[in-house]
């Protein structure tokens, strides 16, 4: 490792939340996000090569050293780490219309789950999941909401990209009645 | 023909639903609304649940069956008082009756009533596929830990505060939904009345040349009495018209007629 991944390394380290690579430019402004990339690519492959407790992963549009999950068990029963605290399904479903419709107002959540969803969204913005993203133009113009990095990070995602594609699912969505045979 | 995936999990084999004619049984009914309500996240979710148990095309549901069943469902599991479900069974009712109306031949193009509802349900549908996604990549990442978990501390919107008269109501209603038995009191102003209290020790001092504090105070004296007595008292002292004495550490007060006092 040169000591631009070193640097990586030690900064992953020290940070309490994943880093962008644009915010990595302030360690070494000759450095460019290419580089850092490289760097962090490099530092993932170095821990799963040699078979670390601990990997660097891609989370909420950063890296960030997390330990292997096959540890988890064991660390939570010696408490030196708790989990954190599990949404609800009505939480994760609310968070599932807004990643796929965002920014959305709560008639629309409400519209599609069924259900009233005021309490779960103002939990969830509690929680700093979501977030006011705008007021929609209509009538009473009512708040728009969409998800946060946070929100990426408690699902371990890179970016809303890989949110599985409305295609790949088992029941595509159909506006219109496909021609029967 | 398009028949919704039959779900992985869903334990138990609803024996609330399941009975064919089951009569509500008490105990569920009682301790049964919340419960039931967290199994099925919605009317939607039943309504899928009743589709897919009874392995029905969903692009032609046997309305009346399924209003039907639905309706025994809400009653069995207790759901008669959760509006929502009670305007899903509506609005099947609604679209049962539209089915019955007589078609007028090929004349006009039928729109199918239920056509809407199918739309909902695939639609929802998809949210609950998504969301088991969710779920499953939320417990692959708990399963890997941070360093020093540490929870992000809220953002503070930059000095001087700024927000709308809308987002102060609303964070006023969040605090007093979370005071556990909220009660409501109304602050009604009492202003000092100084001026009565004045012409009180006016009269005091017009009588006798000393007095104690207790006789400038009426015989129940409330909180606004004392404070209004003692800033009366406080200014003519100021204005010299009488002397405040206190013969020994908390004692009462001694009034006396001061050097600039002029009887009226």
């Amino acid at each position: 490792m040169d000591q631009r991944t070193r640097l990586l390394e030690a900064a992953l380290f020290a940070a309490p939340r994943p880093l962008a690579l644009d915010e990595l430019s302030v360690l070494d402004p000759d450095a460019t996000e290419a580089d850092w990339h490289a760097a962090a690519l490099e530092l993932r492959d170095h821990y799963d090569a040699d078979g670390h407790g601990v990997e660097v992963a891609a989370v909420a549009g950063g890296w960030q050293i997390l330990t292997r999950a096959a540890f988890a068990a064991t660390i939570e029963r010696a408490q030196f780490a708790t989990r954190p605290q599990k949404l609800s399904g009505a939480a994760l479903e609310v968070l599932s219309v807004i990643a796929y419709r965002q920014p959305v107002g709560r008639a629309e959540v409400e519209d599609i789950r069924g259900v009233s969803s005021g309490g779960v969204l103002r939990l969830l913005q509690e929680r700093g999941l979501i977030e006011v993203a705008g007021r929609s133009e209509g009538l009473g113009r009512p708040l728009l909401y969409a998800t946060t990095p946070l929100f990426l990070e408690h699902l371990g995602l890179g970016d809303l990209g890989d949110l599985p594609r409305t295609e790949e699912l088992a029941v595509a969505l159909r506006t219109a009645k496909p021609e029967t045979t | 023909m398009f028949r919704l995936p039959r779900p992985p999990e869903r334990q138990e084999s609803d024996p609330a639903v399941t009975a064919p004619v089951a009569p509500p049984v008490p105990a569920q009914q009682d301790a049964g609304f919340v419960v039931t309500l967290e199994r099925f996240s919605g009317p939607l979710d039943l309504l899928l649940h009743l589709i897919r148990r009874e392995e029905i095309d969903i692009w032609d549901i046997p309305i009346a069956r399924i209003a039907d069943q639905f309706l025994r469902a809400v009653h069995v599991l207790g759901l008669d008082e959760a509006a929502e479900y009670l305007e899903m069974a509506a609005r099947l009712l609604r679209i049962k009756t539209q089915m019955l109306l007589p078609r007028r031949g090929d004349a006009e193009p039928w729109e199918d009533p239920r056509h809407e509802l199918v739309r909902r349900l695939l639609e929802y549908q998809q949210i609950r596929e998504i969301t088991e996604w969710m779920d499953k990549a939320a417990r692959a990442r708990a399963l890997r830990y941070a360093r020093g978990f540490v929870p992000a501390a809220p953002d503070l919107p930059p000095p001087p505060l700024e927000f709308s008269l809308e987002e102060l109501v609303e964070a006023l209603e969040r605090v007093i939904a979370m005071i556990p038995d909220p009660a409501m009191y109304r602050v009604a102003p009492r202003p000092l009345d100084v001026e009565a209290a004045t012409s009180r020790v006016l009269n005091l001092l017009a009588e006798r040349a000393s007095f104690g504090w207790r006789d400038v105070l009426p015989a129940r004296p409330a909180v606004v009495d004392v404070l209004s007595a003692l800033v009366a008292l406080l200014e003519l002292a100021r204005g010299g018209q009488l002397v405040l004495t206190q013969p020994g550490a908390f004692a009462p007060l001694v009034i006396d007629r001061g050097p600039a006092y002029q009887a009226a």
